[in-house]
Order: structure tokens, then sequence, then C-alpha cells
């Protein structure tokens, strides 16, 4: 339970904007390590049966796995969490040397208000990770600001063959109940 | 742990040469270092992706090519050091069964390309009963051309998932480089396809 689930204040519904917005960017493959922060957006996945919902068993995985579908002529996208980006970082060369696009979609850790210290370290060095290893990166902390900061990472990705990261702050995403 | 396995009779380009003659339609996808170059010594070709890092990762470009190809049989060629380094891939690659994917494991028992230091394979670890733990419809085992053979005549896109370890002699044979452009590899394989560069 968190936060964005009680839906205080009505918020809109960013949950569902990522998968609807991937699915009308034309993404035929979500490859995904869960994350709470997806969990909408893989349940609708793995029900639609125009998407191929991919369980991986660690991130870096999904980023061969979309330098295939796209050999094949198919988009697709990564959902993952901020530590896992630490698993992907060699395996983004594959991106960087052969070109093809990398939607990654990505649940921070270690950002806000978060109990397990043990996520800091790589929280805290997403992003600059990500910009290290040449993937644009953009940030979403307003539920409103999903959509079209999704929108417009696939469209780089799509249309540049270009490695593209929306990140989801820990705000957004709400803080985690460790204690019932 | 069973003996210590390190490599096997068969050579290495023979392998490849025989499982790629006749290819027809075939996608093949190889894994860094050796196996590469053994696809490449057996002939370039449009309908070849040849990777020259991102270790581990041979199989899952297999994988998604696969999914993405339903229709066209898609094999990689990769070596044990570089499918140890995805053996999480295996388990992935299970859960999706699909019927078009065959993994060709070159086991040298080594890691070839950095000085011939044994690796888990060349200590015991067998890769196709892994992938055999993990749910693969066929897995093998091969030490004899024939069993190549048989393989080869397994490649069709409806002939199920599969993982073979075929036992090669741990030496580096002379060095046929594919091209190391990325994007050069990847235009003519997407327009082979009928995908135009963006």
């Amino acid at each position: 339970m968190t936060d964005a689930d009680q839906d205080p204040d009505n918020r809109h519904d960013w949950k569902t904007d990522v998968f609807r917005v991937l699915k009308a960017s034309g993404v035929k493959h979500i490859v995904y390590v869960p994350d709470a922060g997806h969990a909408t957006a893989l349940k609708l996945a793995e029900a639609d049966d125009a998407i191929q919902a991919i369980v991986l068993t660690t991130e870096e995985e999904g980023i061969g796995y979309l330098a295939g579908a796209w050999l094949g002529g198919e988009k697709g996208a990564l959902l993952l969490q901020s530590s896992g980006v630490g698993n992907c970082i060699n395996t983004l060369a594959l991106q960087a040397c052969a070109r093809f696009p990398l939607l990654m979609v990505v649940t921070l850790r270690g950002d806000w208000a978060e109990f397990n210290a043990w996520q800091n370290p790589m929280g805290q060095a997403t992003e600059a990770a990500l910009r290290l290893m040449g993937v644009m990166t953009w940030r979403a902390d307003d539920p409103k600001e999903v959509a079209p900061l999704l929108h417009g990472a696939a469209t780089m990705a799509f249309n540049g063959d270009s490695a593209c990261a929306l990140i989801l702050g820990q705000r957004l995403i709400g803080e985690k109940q460790w204690v019932k | 742990m069973g003996e210590v396995n390190a490599g096997g009779p068969l050579d290495r380009r023979a392998v490849v040469a025989r499982l790629l003659a006749d290819r027809e339609d075939l996608l093949v996808v190889t894994g860094l270092g050796s196996p590469s170059y053994d696809v490449m010594a057996a002939g370039d070709h449009d309908n070849n992706y040849y990777l020259w890092a991102a270790m581990g990762s041979a199989a899952t470009v297999g994988l998604g090519l696969a999914k993405a190809q339903p229709d066209r049989a898609v094999l990689v060629v990769t070596g044990d050091g570089e499918m140890l380094m995805g053996l999480g891939a295996l388990a992935t690659i299970a859960v999706q069964n699909p019927p078009n994917l065959t993994i060709a494991v070159l086991d040298n028992g080594h890691f070839g390309e950095t000085g011939m230091q044994l690796s888990h394979a060349g200590r015991g670890i067998a890769l196709d009963r892994i992938a055999a733990s993990c749910g693969f419809p066929w897995t093998a085992e091969i030490r004899e051309m024939e069993a190549v053979d048989d393989l080869r005549a397994r490649l069709g896109p409806r002939r199920g998932l599969k993982l073979a370890t075929i036992k090669v002699v741990a030496e580096n044979a002379p060095r046929v480089l594919p091209p190391r452009d990325g994007v050069h590899i990847k235009n003519p394989f997407r327009m082979a396809l009928g995908h135009a560069p963006i």
C-alpha cells in the first residue's frame, strides 16, 4: 500500500498512463523485472494478447531482448527499478554500438522517504549512471507529467534509434509502508 | 559436480560450417569472441548479427529476435564463457519456450579470448543439463559430427526450443573478423527482413 494507492486527492492515473502510452507508441514487447510502481502496467501487459510480456531474471537481459526484437522489426520497452539500472551498465554498450531504440521506464528507490537505506546508493546514482552511459533521461514527479514525458521519450527512442529513460520519482510512486 | 570435462574432440570451424551449410532462411546471432569469428569464417551473410560486447547477451538477443520473427528459425552460436555470464537467460528463455530458437554453445571449457583460462564448463558445469533443468524441451551434449548433422536437421521454425553444448577442441583458430560497426551489421539484417533504416 502506498500513498498513491490511497489516492487521497483523486490523483491522475499515471500508472495506467504508462501502459497506455507504451501501447500507443507501438510497443509490442514489455520486458521487466517487477517493481511495485510498475504493477499496474505489468498487469495490463500480461493481460494483453497483442503484447509480449517477458519476465527477466536480471535487467540486462532486457537490453539484449529489445535489441533482438528491433532486429526483427518490433518495438519494446524495459520496465525496471533503479537498482536494476546498475545491473545494466556494461550491457548498455550494445545500444551505444548497435543503435537501436531502447526505451526504459525506471522507478526510483532511495530517492525520497526511503526506509531501506540499502536502496540509496544506486537510487541516488541512477540518473547520473544512465547519462554516463549515453542514455537520455527525463524525470517525472507529478502524475500529470508521466504521459507527456513518456510520449516524448518514446518518440525520441523510436525515431532516433536512441536510448531514452523516463525516471519515476519516489514521491510520485509513494512511500512504502514497512510496518502495518 | 561431475568429472572435469574441458572441451572435446570437435573442430569448431567444421562444426559451425556444417550447422550453417544450406542455411536458407536461418537467422544467426553470435556471441562475442571466437563464435563470431567461426560464423564469419563460414561466410558473411545479411542474416548474421555479430556481437562484439555485451557479454552474456547472445541468448537474449536471440530470444527477442525469435519472438519478433516467429516464422523464422533463429540460431544463437555462442561460447561456454559467454553463456555462463547470461545463465539467468536460460530461465527467461525456458519460460517463453519459443519453438523457433536454438542455442548452440561451442564449449571448449575455457575462456579462449583471454588466454585459455579454465571455465566453469571446463570444471564440470554442464550447460545442457542446466537448460534441461530449466525446462528446455530438447537438449544435448554433442561430441560427434553426426550429432551436429542431427541438430542442423532440427533447425526449422517449428521444431521446438533447443540447446546443445558442442564439445570442441580448446584451441584458437585463426581469427576471421566480422565487421565491428554495429550499425553497419544491423541495417542489412533488418532490411533483409523488410525493415528500412529509420
